[in-house]
């Protein structure tokens, strides 16, 4: 999820795709993707489905396939970049062509995911050894293993927030709205950007989920919950943050003309104070400072201003699940590129990102966390596809950002409601597509 | 908001041309009768496979639950429609569709008074009929971008009507402005091409109408009246329909410049979020399915208002 959106032009091919007539694939095979005891024997020609543009633009990719190649030398891989890489994979799931290696598109329901991907091995082996796996294992197996992680957290500008005069993280969302309303009284800076027009920012408020309340199965609470906005819960807690923000005029006067590739400048020449991201975002706002002449030491990250028992409970978030197409005829080569690029390549040391492995370091983002000894969250994904199921069937939309819109909507009084109301109104949905899901 | 699509539903008559029976010298073989669908293989296979054959999948699927991935699908039979008709609320967006529906009006009478006054002598008239027409040829989600700029905070807009003391607005986050902004860059967007249509139609008018009108002592504005306005009536009359169709159908302009946030929705973006975001894909075709029969009675029930009559000149 670090590549740049285009959303837009997705549009046009999701209008295409209307058109689009799709034919169900023919199941592939069952055979197993294990991963080969001697590289000399693989071989074969492999294509590798990726979202991230620009490092196939830029050469980054095809550096790391010549490494791979050392090691396996029988085995060429070809990259296919997609930039509207959901929309249009997801068609092509339809055919039996959606390359070897891929990442999962999230439109996948877990349960299905048998039938589109080869197993890469038992979910008791694997999770020895890689984090996440949770998060792709069906009845056992598993069958995509995450490409890295994230933790999530507020990314700010420390000289901003220190001219404001605060310089201790926020411990409560009280605490953490005062901050902001010190930073507006200094002036200069808007407090919080809600990326609001590009949409997808404001799913990851979603990601709050499992860090006010310190609980790795609040995710998988979800499934029976009769109220997720219930009083106390971690949603409500998240979304209330936000609309408080808003609500407050904390946040940017217009959210409707909103630009991400212009925020990311924005905070690191401190014209704004917080954005709430993964930390992956830690890396690309330092390069941005770089490019505005200012000290990439200036990004700070925070962890979300809730504490239980003393200690911050951020969440780390696998990323897309790298998975071996079911069609592939070269299972093995295709594993392979997946435990080098896993184990080997650095990609996720790369990217300052948390590496699926788990004996790797933390990223140098995290230190700031790992300092201040907080208590990392690792969500159990046993009854994500449940989850998954409630949410289209009540069209919520947990990971889309429509309802967070409209809760900035009321917030910032062009739609009406309040706070209570919203949130009751999206606990009925939840409640009838729980109904409806069964 | 229209398309040029739109214009399949009301083909130009072909003109019947006299075959000659003169055989070629040389040639005796009699054309057979395969010949003219040789030529029509081609535009019809197209037709078929794009529009035909779509439209069919699109209805089959709308009696499924099919989720937009899955191999296997289940038949419903008319679930989906009932589903539809017992949630009004997925009609509501249709208000939106009012605004661009004003916005038609004020296009259409505004590419037929440009197309008016550009017929007649003006200094630099094809420089004025490039630059009207202009818009209409940039792609959509250019369009979309560039008023993206234009509408924001500070932007061109807040810009120029502050030289003249206007004060700022959020275009597109103030609730009761979006639509209108959004119709707005539709009506510029679009102008282009019914100003191409009424200029071509009042071009055919022959000219020694109005030199014998202007002989008797006709003012421009009778021009107009007498000439003008019954000469291109059937031009006026596909400008509504496509107008009208195109006005219940918005896509493109507020699915790029706002995703259907803050009030902006509609039909067409809720249909794909039914499809795309909630994989809801059967529920999503109905919703098509629907909103096909809502442009087809539309146009019917036009069409009956305002029958298809021959331009009655000469």
């Amino acid at each position: 999820m670090v590549n740049v959106r285009t959303r837009a032009l997705g549009g046009v091919l999701v209008a295409a795709a209307l058109l689009v007539t799709a034919c169900g694939g023919s199941p592939g095979s069952a055979e197993k993707a294990a991963s080969p005891s001697d590289p000399a024997t693989v071989s074969g020609e492999i294509t590798v489905l990726t979202n991230r543009t620009d490092l196939v633009g830029d050469g980054t990719m095809k550096r790391y396939a010549a490494e791979f190649t050392k090691v396996y030398p029988h085995v060429s891989v070809k990259f296919q970049a997609i930039t509207d890489y959901e929309g249009e994979v997801k068609i092509r799931m339809n055919t039996s062509n959606y390359g070897d290696v891929l990442l999962i598109p999230n439109v996948i329901a877990k349960n299905s995911y048998p039938r589109f991907f080869a197993p890469l091995g038992s979910a008791t082996g694997l999770a020895q050894k890689y984090r996440f796996t949770g998060k792709g294992e069906v009845n056992g197996s598993v069958y995509g293993l995450a490409s890295f992680g994230a933790a999530n957290g507020f990314v700010y500008n420390k000289d901003v927030w220190k001219r404001a005069g605060v310089t201790a993280w926020p411990t409560t969302p009280a605490q953490f709205l005062g901050d902001l309303q010190a930073i507006k009284a200094k002036g200069g800076a808007t407090p919080y950007y809600t990326n609001y027009k590009d949409g997808w920012p404001l799913t990851k408020w979603t990601d709050v989920l499992g860090s006010p309340s310190c609980d790795p199965r609040a995710n998988d609470k979800l499934a029976t919950a009769a109220d997720p906005w219930a009083a106390g819960s971690d949603l409500r807690i998240g979304d209330g943050l936000l609309y408080d923000i808003v609500h407050g005029k904390l946040a940017e006067p217009d959210p409707s003309t909103t630009n991400w590739e212009d925020s990311k400048g924005q905070l690191a020449s401190g014209k704004i104070a917080t954005m709430w991201l993964g930390s992956w975002a830690v890396a690309q706002l330092q390069d941005a400072a770089k490019k505005a002449g200012k000290d990439p030491a200036s990004i700070g990250f925070m962890p979300f201003p809730a504490q239980s028992a003393g200690k911050f409970c951020p969440v780390i978030l696998p990323d897309y699940l790298y998975a071996v197409s079911s069609h592939s005829e070269h299972k093995q080569a295709a594993r392979a590129w997946i435990d080098w690029t896993l184990d080997k390549s650095g990609y996720a040391a790369d990217n300052q990102a948390v590496s699926t492995v788990k004996a790797a370091p933390l990223p140098a983002a995290l230190g700031p966390f790992t300092a201040a000894g907080v208590n990392f969250v690792e969500l159990s994904q046993a009854s994500a596809a449940k989850v998954n199921a409630i949410d289209n069937a009540s069209e919520v939309g947990l990971t889309k950002p429509d309802y967070r819109q409209h809760l900035i909507d009321v917030a910032r009084g062009a739609a009406s409601g309040n706070l209570d109301s919203t949130l009751a109104g999206l606990g009925k949905k939840w409640a009838d597509g729980a109904k409806a899901a069964e | 908001m229209t398309e040029l699509t739109g214009a399949r539903s009301r083909p130009p008559e072909p003109r019947t041309a006299r075959v000659s029976h003169t055989p070629m010298p040389g040639r005796a073989r009699r054309p057979g009768r395969i010949t003219p669908w040789l030529y029509l293989a081609v535009p019809l296979g197209l037709l078929l496979t794009f529009t035909y054959v779509p439209v069919a999948i699109l209805v089959s699927d709308s009696l499924t639950n099919w989720d937009g991935v899955s191999p296997d699908r289940a038949f419903t039979g008319l679930d989906n429609y009932v589903q539809l008709f017992s949630r009004p609320e997925l009609f509501g967006v249709f208000v939106v569709s009012l605004f661009y529906l004003a916005a038609v009006f004020v296009q259409i009478g505004l590419a037929l008074y440009l197309a008016v006054i550009l017929s007649f002598s003006v200094r630099f008239r094809n420089l004025f009929k490039g630059i009207i027409f202009f818009p209409y040829l940039i792609n959509g989600v250019a369009v979309g971008f560039v008023f993206l700029y234009f509408f924001r905070p500070g932007g061109t807009l807040d810009t120029v009507l502050g030289w003249f003391g206007g004060g700022p607005h959020l275009w597109l986050g103030n609730p009761h402005l979006v639509n209108v902004s959004l119709a707005g860059v539709s009506v510029w967007r679009f102008l282009g091409l019914n100003f191409v249509l009424f200029l071509g139609a009042i071009q055919s008018i022959p000219g020694q109408l109005y030199e014998a009108a202007e002989l008797d002592g006709a003012s421009r504005w009778h021009l107009f009246r007498y000439i003008i306005a019954p000469g291109i009536k059937p031009i006026t009359s596909l400008s509504l329909i496509l107008g009208i169709s195109g006005s219940l159908s918005v896509f493109e302009i507020p699915y790029i410049m706002t995703g259907g946030s803050g009030g902006s929705e509609t039909f067409v973006i809720q249909t794909i979020k039914l499809a795309f975001e909630f994989n809801k894909t059967g529920l999503a075709s109905a919703a098509a399915v629907v909103l096909l029969a809502i442009v087809l009675l539309v146009t019917w029930v036009q069409r009956r208002l305002v029958p298809d009559e021959k331009a009655d000149l000469v």
